[in-house]
């Protein structure tokens, strides 16, 4: 067995839990702008809670994808390129999506907001999908010749499976957001988004279940078996503290939850990183994908210091902004002060003239 | 247009846009870094409101960056799995250590920064803020490291047809890469420059021009107030502070990429001679630069080229450091090209329908001549016009002429231009090759690919095709929103980035320091910082 190619898988296989375990709330609660909050105030209570964090949650999927292509070079060209179309829509979704959070304040109008909460929306709804079919077709097989390249159309790597990902994901962002929310915010919102929770958590991890279990079937081992075991039992825990009104420890099984799914799929698929649904000779595994020993061995060395300090001070932001949101908080949102109004002019003989300040 | 050009299409496209908010960030985030300092240090009002505004503008444009560096790193693997095959054991790396040492630095602090102004000490705040700085230069090395071993690799050894790393430290220290990294680094200090220099010229305009500042009989400005929240005499001097460091920046950094810019140059005339005699347009062996070439530069051999301007010496100087030594022109390096890697490409399934077809040394001159020219001239002409600013407002009054204003604001795009032309210039000088042969590198091994074999085999002309167009018009949009928020904004002054302002001046003297105190609203709240 090679060791420094399992290690970059275990790693990989890490960065998409922390991935799924981080912007998974942050998509949901993307989607639950539209969703779940109910006017403009719960909507920024909403977007507060994971302002200051879901650009460093997105970093999880650029080093995951950077960690792919250093690592398993062929496992990144046949992946990305077989999924041209979905990870196009991924791509058009997160942009869309990033300059939503950043512009939707900047322009008072009620319309403009409107639209920017769709994006919102709509994007966390679509990358989140296609992130999750994407892993789910990674660890179920695609049409793969013998050079890595897609067998069929733009289309062909399509199959039940990638429905099952793409929903195991969404459906499990929502609830984690769920959970998120009624950890982070107090007030209306923290209870509401506590009832949501308990009332949809044993229906959104279906979705996941479905994806777990098919890949058991495919290629499970006894170990992967028994994580979708704890799978259960962090669910029925997470589901049982919520109604306790435990917020907190509520978060925390759910993120046990998805833990152990990432670990019983990457588990169960690995030594194959992509099996082939042409023919199993074609499969890219871990030994004819990966990157030299010296390659990988640099990149060890990298990240045995890098990781541990992202998630530290990772943790140090969230412990900065530890302080639940609410409605409360969320000042009228503050007129735009024009210096300069287009229309208006002065008179150029006074110079301390006054004029009345025009809004936009 | 066949595949390959619809994903060279799509790549640079995708790369130039990405490159318009790159530089802004990189530039703006050190200035405004420098300028927290200075008001960490000092405590002048002028100095919070200068962050804060300038802040603003940054982080408008910062997310655009984020947004389209996403696609950045996905097109490799989507469009270009060949290439991402070949040169993944040591390209990817750089690439993933971006991600890993200062993706995640630059998003997390910058995050801190955004929403800490109250929940974190000033000092805590203030170095969350050079911690994400630097991140974005540390960025800017990484991805540099991976674009400089395409235009020159080194570190590798082939092994079964596809180069591995075997000396990490000279991949990371890559001469290409040691100039220019700061090359680009300058090159981003000059667009911030510009951008701070444009915009104070035209609220000093504006101040005149509403009235507020008028020059008194000594020639000098006194600065007035009106009514309005922000325009105070404090104002006055944010706006002047800005101008003159935006000048002096523009300044540093032009004389920065001058004198990268020529290590760099003297590099790739020997790296990519090619490039380099295309950047001349010089077909035959000499000495001469030509200010002014004409005739079909786009043609394939040389001869329809005239030089109708040419000074001798220059393009020795330019390469080699003196004025005599002959620098090889297009026509001699072709036959060394031919001779070393081959007249046609390989009839290899990979090449698609061009296997076999004759290869193309000679990039696309009127890019490669022209695009030079424009990076030079416009780098050459902000930095003119920064000096002549200083000189026109060293008594602290901008004139009174709307041309001049308009020109100042329009002077934003030239060191943009600059930029785009640089990139433009270097990535397609390079075609053939997606990864440049080391000129240095002996024997049948030698590292390079051509661009015609990077290309995704698996992938439709079609799937091409609609990335190009989906792109290309979200890109329009959002470059028409963010353009129209900036406007905005630079229009709204300080008192848009600093609502608070509002509030001092209806309690009293607007010199009192505590009016631009750090605290961004009166609520008392410190859950939220002045964003969403």
């Amino acid at each position: 067995m090679e060791l420094l190619p399992t290690i970059w898988f275990v790693a990989i296989a890490v960065l998409w839990t922390g991935y799924l375990f981080l912007e998974g709330f942050d998509l949901g609660v993307g989607m639950l702008m539209k969703l779940f909050a109910r006017n403009n105030t719960d909507r920024r209570v909403l977007l507060n809670t994971i302002g200051p964090v879901w650009d460093g949650n997105e970093v999880w999927l650029l080093t995951a994808a950077g960690a792919t292509f250093a690592a398993f070079p062929l496992w990144y060209a046949s992946l990305f390129s077989t999924l041209y179309l979905p990870l196009l829509a991924v791509l058009a979704a997160l942009i869309f999506r990033a300059v939503a959070f950043e512009y939707r304040g900047k322009v008072d109008s009620e319309r403009w907001r409107n639209r920017w909460d769709w994006a919102i929306a709509i994007g966390s709804f679509v990358a989140a999908f296609g992130i999750g079919a994407a892993l789910a077709l990674t660890t179920t097989g695609l049409p793969l010749n013998e050079n890595g390249d897609r067998v069929g159309g733009p289309m062909a790597w399509f199959s039940g499976h990638a429905l099952l990902g793409g929903f195991g994901v969404v459906a499990f962002a929502l609830v984690h957001a769920l959970a998120f929310l009624a950890l982070k915010t107090d007030g209306d919102v923290r209870y509401r988004a506590r009832r949501w929770f308990v009332r949809l958590v044993p229906f959104a991890v279906l979705p996941m279940f479905g994806w777990m279990v098919a890949v058991q079937f495919l290629s499970g081992k006894p170990w992967t078996w028994a994580l979708v075991a704890a799978a259960v039992i962090a669910v029925v825990l997470a589901w049982r503290l919520a109604r306790a009104g435990s917020e907190g420890r509520a978060f925390g099984a759910l993120g046990a939850f998805i833990v152990c799914a990432t670990a019983s799929i990457f588990g169960a698929a690995f030594p194959v990183v992509i099996p082939s649904t042409i023919d199993p000779a074609f499969n890219l595994t871990i030994s004819n994908a990966s990157s030299s020993d010296y390659t990988l061995g640099l990149m060890s060395i990298v990240a045995a210091v890098g990781l541990p300090l992202v998630i530290a001070y990772q943790s140090w932001t969230y412990w900065v902004f530890r302080r639940r949101v609410s409605a409360a908080h969320i000042p009228e949102a503050h007129g735009f002060l024009p210096a300069i109004a287009a229309k208006v002019m002065v008179s150029k003989d006074s110079p301390s003239s006054t004029r009345s300040q025009t809004g936009d | 247009m066949d595949a390959l050009e619809i994903a060279r299409w799509q790549f640079g496209i995708t790369t130039v846009y990405h490159f318009m908010m790159v530089p802004l960030t990189i530039g703006l985030g050190l200035v405004v870094a420098i300028i927290q300092t200075i008001w960490y240090r000092t405590g002048k009002p002028e100095y919070l409101r200068m962050t804060k505004f300038w802040g603003k503008l940054f982080l408008i444009n910062f997310i655009m960056g984020v947004a389209t560096g996403i696609v950045q790193e996905f097109q490799f693997g989507m469009a270009w799995s060949e290439y991402s095959r070949f040169v993944g054991d040591v390209f990817g790396a750089p690439l993933a250590l971006e991600a890993l040492l200062a993706f995640f630095v630059e998003s997390t602090f910058l995050g801190l920064w955004i929403f800490g102004w109250k929940q974190l000490k000033r000092g805590v705040h203030l170095a969350c803020l050079w911690i994400a700085v630097i991140g974005s230069v540390f960025s800017a090395y990484f991805i540099i490291v991976a674009n400089s071993w395409m235009q020159h690799p080194v570190g590798v050894d082939m092994v079964d047809g596809r180069p591995v790393m075997t000396d990490a430290w000279a991949v990371f220290t890559n001469n290409t890469a040691l100039v220019a990294v700061p090359h680009t680094l300058f090159g981003a200090l000059a667009v911030a420059g510009a951008f701070l220099l444009g915009i104070a010229w035209y609220h000093l305009w504006r101040r005149r021009h509403d009235g507020i500042d008028v020059v008194g009989k000594d020639g000098k400005l006194v600065p007035g107030e009106a009514a309005i929240p922000g325009r105070d005499k404090t104002d006055y001097t944010v706006w002047m502070r800005s101008l003159r460091i935006g000048a002096v920046v523009a300044m540093i950094s032009f004389a920065g990429t001058a004198i990268t810019g020529d290590l760099q140059g003297k590099l790739m005339f020997e790296q990519q001679p090619m490039k380099m005699a295309a950047a001349e347009a010089a077909c035959h062996d000499g000495t001469g630069f030509s200010v002014l070439s004409v005739g079909n530069l786009g043609a394939t051999n040389c001869d329809d080229i005239v030089a109708v301007i040419e000074v001798p010496g220059i393009l020795s100087f330019l390469a080699k450091g003196d004025f005599t030594t002959e620098v090889k022109g297009v026509n001699s390096l072709l036959g060394e090209y031919k001779e070393k890697y081959g007249t046609h490409l390989p009839d290899n399934p990979l090449y698609g329908e061009r296997a076999g077809q004759e290869i193309q040394y000679v990039p696309v001159m009127e890019v490669t001549y022209w695009g030079f020219r424009m990076m030079i001239g416009f780098g050459g002409i902000a930095a003119f016009a920064a000096l002549l600013a200083l000189w026109v407002t060293r008594k602290g009054v901008v004139p009174e002429s709307k041309w001049l204003m308009r020109l100042a604001v329009f002077g934003i795009l030239a060191p943009f231009g600059a930029n785009a032309a640089g990139w433009i210039f270097t990535e397609m000088g390079r075609q053939p090759f997606v990864v440049a042969p080391n000129p240095d590198m002996n024997g049948i091994d030698q590292v390079f690919m051509f661009t015609a074999a990077a290309v995704s085999p698996g992938v439709s002309a079609g799937e091409l095709m609609t990335s190009l167009v989906v792109l290309t018009a979200i890109y329009a949009v959002l470059l028409v929103v963010e353009v129209k928020l900036l406007v905005k904004y630079i229009r709204g002054g300080v008192a848009s980035a600093m609502p608070e302002l509002a509030h001092a001046q209806d309690s009293k003297d607007p010199h009192d320091k505590n009016d631009d105190g750090a605290g961004p609203d009166k609520s008392g709240d410190d859950v939220l910082a002045f964003a969403y």
